[in-house]
């Protein structure tokens, strides 16, 4: 049985870096692995998603029902991918989210937070405060790895890997700055 | 050995080079972009690499270098493999000297593709062997490999990975990247590499000859194998062999179908070492029907049973429900859990800034009732603005254009064609149109790049993908050279100078070519050029919705005003569309 993370959000957000880190500390532990991603035109600005299962010797792909762990960058996508999670499984949201662009030009209400929260019905959901903790970070691009900082305490990868990870896979300039982020991520996730 | 987390086709480019390939040519394509990618940015790079401008080229030159005796891949999105199908048939017949390998990336579930082909049916067609690697690690031993089949063989090797190879990751074992120490010389033999009928007859015997070997040697070789253990057995291949491990019983006996030719004999001892059988593959059915064919009375379940689909991708628990409707027991039970609905959908959108969309939304305008043949690139997300009418493959803007304007439809039709494809299969067509004398407007949206695949240089960029800088084609003197003499190069983010044009192209007959040329905004954040960002005077927006409808993903509506969020990369056009002035260049205080 491997442990199995979506990492869901908007294209652009850095959903692919995040499995990289997660696939590199893999890789650290000697722990076989296995990733999905979506490249090409569905990266412009459209809903993505990497499915990463850790310890998994077949395939990349995650079943509805089965993930572990969800770790989403927007609101709304957490309530999109929110099925995929098992019963008893976390996933850790920014909590803000932004509306497509299509709602505006068509005149569709867009969804309130409350809704969405609603959707996520009762699924343990930790939402973290991303983005003032991306700034407190140094950069407001952080985001991602703040969130995985949030919800590295679930993940089966020990703290010195996945940091070690971070280090490899950042450029090299903002390697500081990442673990920052990642600090500040991880101390919300283990109170929260 | 040196284990590290790639993606497939990163694998695939290393196995390349540990089989010390010589040269690679590809034209790029979803999902198959990454391999050239990969070797053209290699560190120390010892192999010839090229963007071609398109599949034919790249097979053509890629079939030379190996007739020199060199190894060489071309890689290409399935598609391309309809645009090289021409060399492939026939290069079958001629044959191959240095070890050649035919890179195309199937897609099923079409995730960024226009139709969801099957490769392998190319292969059979050709005679050619087909490898259809299960995983990342089985994709890079396998291409390493395949060279040296092509060399034993004297054929191109069909290497047919599926999305979800391309683009998984893995850990994965690599080997040493290996020198090439080949020189290409090209051995003159008109029998083998002029194929007039007298010459063609005999290599077409030749070929159909090597087949029975061919299909031992990949059994041989183990990369189609059986493990035998009950009275139900699966056969499966590509990536569906991994679901099948993943979710099948340990007393289910497994074929898997590594590579093709398959040979029957091997096959039927399987089958017939069983009580009933189950095929598991995407696509075309090209397993079940040689399964069919030597099954005797085994029943073979599978597509044509209705048990499998014929259409889509697999996953694991799909794979479970097509076994569980065969009676095959699994290890373990998928719940259903629906997803939520109510959310809108956030499909794929063009950038904040995007001149695709400026063209679009002033093509639009001019032309109300006007009808819009398209093309494949970012620009057929226009499809969103009501600008996209038809898109069938590369190239067919200008044709579907010119046919329907000679088929004497009323309407104005104003074609859109970006300049990678307009390199690609876009000129002939364009070529055509004048010859024909048509009536059509062609807008070329020209922004120096490759844009949709990752960013890779064609002719218009003035770079080749080893990096090295060329002048950049001129786009007006090809199609003057076609003979258009209606010409207007302009940029679309000055609205009112496009319009004209567009508005001048109205009012003539024959062939006119607009070329709307602006760098792609995505090139000119990674060259840190910036042009401020674009503000909403709140007293002065009247809430009229203009902007909103221009669809700019940088422009929010909140309580009724337009807001524009900090996605606005300062083009400018929502400033010209705003009819109350209300929107301008943010200052800085």
């Amino acid at each position: 049985m491997s442990f199995d993370v979506m990492i869901v959000g908007i294209g652009g957000q850095g959903t692919i870096l995040t499995s990289n880190i997660l696939g590199e500390a893999c890789v650290i532990e000697g722990v076989p692995v296995r990733g999905a991603e979506t490249h090409g035109m569905a990266q412009r600005g459209g809903s993505v998603e990497s499915q990463i299962r850790i310890g998994q010797e077949y395939g990349p792909m995650i079943a509805p029902g089965t993930a572990d762990l969800i770790i989403s960058f927007d609101l709304m996508e957490a309530a999109r991918y929110c099925h995929y999670l098992k019963k008893g499984g976390t996933i850790f949201t920014s909590q803000e989210y932004v509306v497509p662009t299509s709602v505006f030009m068509q005149d569709f209400p867009a969804p309130d937070k409350q809704m969405i929260m609603g959707m996520l019905g009762d699924r343990t959901v930790i939402v973290v405060e991303a983005r003032k903790l991306a700034e407190d970070a140094g950069s407001i691009l952080t985001q991602n790895i703040v969130l995985l900082g949030a919800a590295s305490g679930q993940l089966p990868l020990k703290e010195q890997s996945l940091r070690e990870a971070i280090s490899r896979t950042v450029p090299k300039k903002t390697i500081e700055l990442n673990l920052k982020a990642f600090d500040l991520g991880k101390a919300v996730g283990s109170t929260g | 050995m040196v284990v590290k987390y790639l993606l497939g086709n990163e694998a695939i480019a290393h196995g390349c080079l540990e089989a010390a390939l010589d040269t690679a040519f590809g034209y790029p394509g979803t999902p198959s972009s990454e391999v050239i990618d990969t070797l053209r940015a290699w560190p120390d790079r010892q192999s010839y690499v090229e963007w071609s401008v398109n599949e034919k080229v790249a097979y053509e030159e890629a079939l030379a270098s190996s007739w020199c005796g060199l190894r060489s891949i071309v890689t290409m999105k399935h598609v391309g493999l309809n645009v090289a199908a021409d060399p492939l048939m026939t290069s079958a017949y001629t044959g191959v000297k240095g070890g050649f390998v035919v890179l195309s990336a199937d897609d099923p579930y079409a995730h960024s593709s226009q139709n969801e082909q099957d490769s392998r049916c190319y292969a059979a067609f050709a005679r050619i062997p087909c490898m259809d690697p299960s995983s990342v690690q089985e994709a890079h031993d396998m291409v390493r490999d395949a060279f040296s089949l092509s060399e034993e063989f004297h054929l191109p090797v069909l290497f047919r990975p599926t999305t979800r190879i391309c683009h998984s990751k893995s850990d994965v074992s690599l080997g040493e990247v290996a020198a090439s120490d080949r020189e290409a010389s090209f051995e003159k033999d008109p029998k083998q590499y002029v194929v007039i009928p007298a010459h063609t007859r005999i290599l077409h015997k030749r070929l159909n000859e090597k087949q029975a070997a061919l299909k031992k040697r990949l059994v041989e070789s183990g990369y189609n194998r059986c493990t035998i253990r009950g009275k139900t057995g699966i056969i499966t291949g590509g990536i569906a062999a991994s679901y099948v491990r993943e979710v099948a019983s340990d007393s289910v006996s497994i074929a898997q179908i590594g590579a093709y030719p398959i040979d029957e004999e091997w096959l039927s001892d399987f089958i017939r070492s069983h009580e009933m059988i189950l095929v598991v593959e995407e696509l075309a059915p090209v397993i079940e029907e040689v399964a069919r064919q030597v099954a005797g009375l085994v029943p073979v379940l599978g597509k044509k049973t209705g048990y499998v689909p014929y259409e889509g991708e697999f996953s694991p628990e799909r794979v479970a429900q097509y076994l569980h409707a065969a009676g095959i027991q699994v290890k373990t039970d998928y719940p259903a859990t629906p997803a939520p609905a109510g959310l809108p959908v956030r499909p794929p959108i063009l950038c904040a800034g995007c001149m695709h969309r400026t063209a679009m939304y002033a093509i639009r305008k001019i032309f109300r009732d006007g009808i819009f043949p398209s093309d494949i690139g970012c620009y057929t997300l226009g499809l969103q603005l009501g600008v996209v009418d038809t898109t069938i493959c590369m190239g067919a803007s200008i044709t579907v254009a010119s046919g329907m304007a000679q088929a004497g439809e009323k309407h104005d039709i104003v074609c859109t064609i970006g300049d990678s494809t307009f390199l690609h299969t876009g000129i002939q067509g364009l070529l055509n149109a004048v010859y024909n004398n048509a009536n059509i407007t062609v807008v070329i949206l020209d922004n120096r790049i490759t844009a949709m695949t990752g960013h890779q240089p064609n002719p218009t960029t003035g770079i080749t993908a080893a990096g090295i800088e060329r002048p950049a084609v001129s786009l007006e003197m090809l199609c003057r050279a076609c003979g258009v003499s209606f010409v207007e190069t302009v940029s679309p983010s000055d609205l009112v100078q496009f319009t004209g044009v567009l508005k001048e192209a109205k009012s003539r007959s024959g062939v006119k070519v607009i070329i709307a040329k602006q760098p792609c905004v995505i090139t000119e954040r990674r060259a840190k050029i910036s042009r401020g960002k674009f503000r909403v005077d709140k007293d002065g927006c009247i809430g009229c919705k203009a902007c909103i409808k221009f669809g700019c993903p940088a422009i929010e509506l909140h309580s009724g005003l337009a807001l524009i969020t900090d996605l606005c990369s300062g083009c400018g056009v929502c400033a010209q569309i705003c009819p109350v002035s209300a929107i301008s260049l943010e200052v800085k205080e």
